[in-house]
């Protein structure tokens, strides 16, 4: 798997993104990491009010979550649509084959 | 041919004859609902010979399993299920379903806990059906790319739409392993999909 992208973290941190992560400590605030821990339970609109809120506050404040969150729709409906097809029925076919083979083993003796 | 061949009797019906042994239902059975079963358990084995003995398994399990079917179910959610756990089983067995770390595909944050993403500008709709087909091969390659127990759990409650209970069960972990698992998935996978993106930083 050396394929894979690889991350670099070595920069040191822009003030912009030093002063929002002190900004997230803030009460009734949340840090992205934590918001991270949130998502899925906000997109399937299972998130209490409480942390909805404070996952909301946090969307309107933090960009990156914000494209964060849109790439990660995304990535939800592309996984969803790649797999509808509308030749499923035809590319599910049964061999004929196959099929006497699963028909004769119902009458086969059971071990 | 018989007056139902063609035209499906309704599931009551089938379900009754099937459990009467009658030999002419199942033959209907496998025809209506074997197709669909095939197609779910392709996407899970990914091996044609293999995807054929889960099949001949998953039908094993009806035949004996059916006098015992709850008619108050449905009956084509009960075969998808009997087909993914028959396709899971040979997984298992096989040893593919191990933890894999996938570390390299989450999220990154800084030293705050703040995010590091740049802004992503997608692409629009496909311009033709040809690069709508090319779009979701290549989602459905770089699901392929997934460590098998990741790729199981994101095919499972994305693409074969199980509940998180019914996956914790398939896969006998909890559901908040299913949770957490599923959210490493789609995580991983966004990172996968990101070089079909532009971004502006």
């Amino acid at each position: 798997m050396t394929d894979w992208p690889t991350h670099d973290n070595s920069t040191k941190p822009p003030l912009g993104r030093r002063l929002k992560g002190a900004m997230s400590r803030l009460p009734g605030m949340m840090t992205c990491r934590e918001f991270e821990d949130f998502i899925d339970a906000y997109l399937d609109g299972t998130l209490p009010i409480c942390p909805r809120m404070r996952f909301r506050a946090h969307l309107i404040m933090c960009r990156e979550c914000r494209s964060y969150i849109a790439a990660y729709k995304r990535t939800l409906e592309l996984g969803k649509s790649a797999f509808d097809d509308p030749d499923a029925a035809v590319t599910g076919l049964v061999p004929d084959e196959l099929m006497n083979a699963i028909l004769a083993s119902r009458t086969e003796p059971k071990p | 041919m018989e007056a139902h061949a063609g035209t499906l009797r309704d599931d009551d019906d089938l379900v009754s004859a099937l459990k009467a042994e009658d030999a002419g239902a199942f033959a209907e059975m496998v025809r209506e609902y074997g197709p669909r079963m095939l197609a779910a358990i392709r996407r899970i084995v990914r091996d044609e010979a293999l995807a054929q003995d889960c099949l001949q398994d998953a039908f094993l399990n009806v035949f004996r399993g059916i006098g015992t079917f709850d008619q108050r179910a449905r009956l084509s959610s009960w075969l998808h299920r009997v087909a993914v756990n028959a396709a899971l089983m040979r997984l298992r067995k096989l040893g593919r379903l191990k933890e894999a770390s996938i570390d390299d595909l989450m999220p990154e944050f800084d030293g705050n806990d703040c995010r590091i993403e740049p802004t992503w500008r997608f692409e629009g709709s496909p311009e033709s059906r040809l690069d709508a087909i090319k779009l979701k091969q290549q989602v459905r390659d770089n699901i392929d790319r997934l460590p098998e127990s990741y790729r199981v759990v994101l095919l499972l409650r994305d693409i074969e739409e199980l509940s998180t209970a019914e996956v914790a069960e398939a896969l006998e972990i909890t559901e908040t392993n299913v949770k957490v698992r599923l959210h490493r998935a789609r995580s991983a996978l966004k990172k996968l999909l990101e070089p079909m993106w532009g971004h502006d930083d």
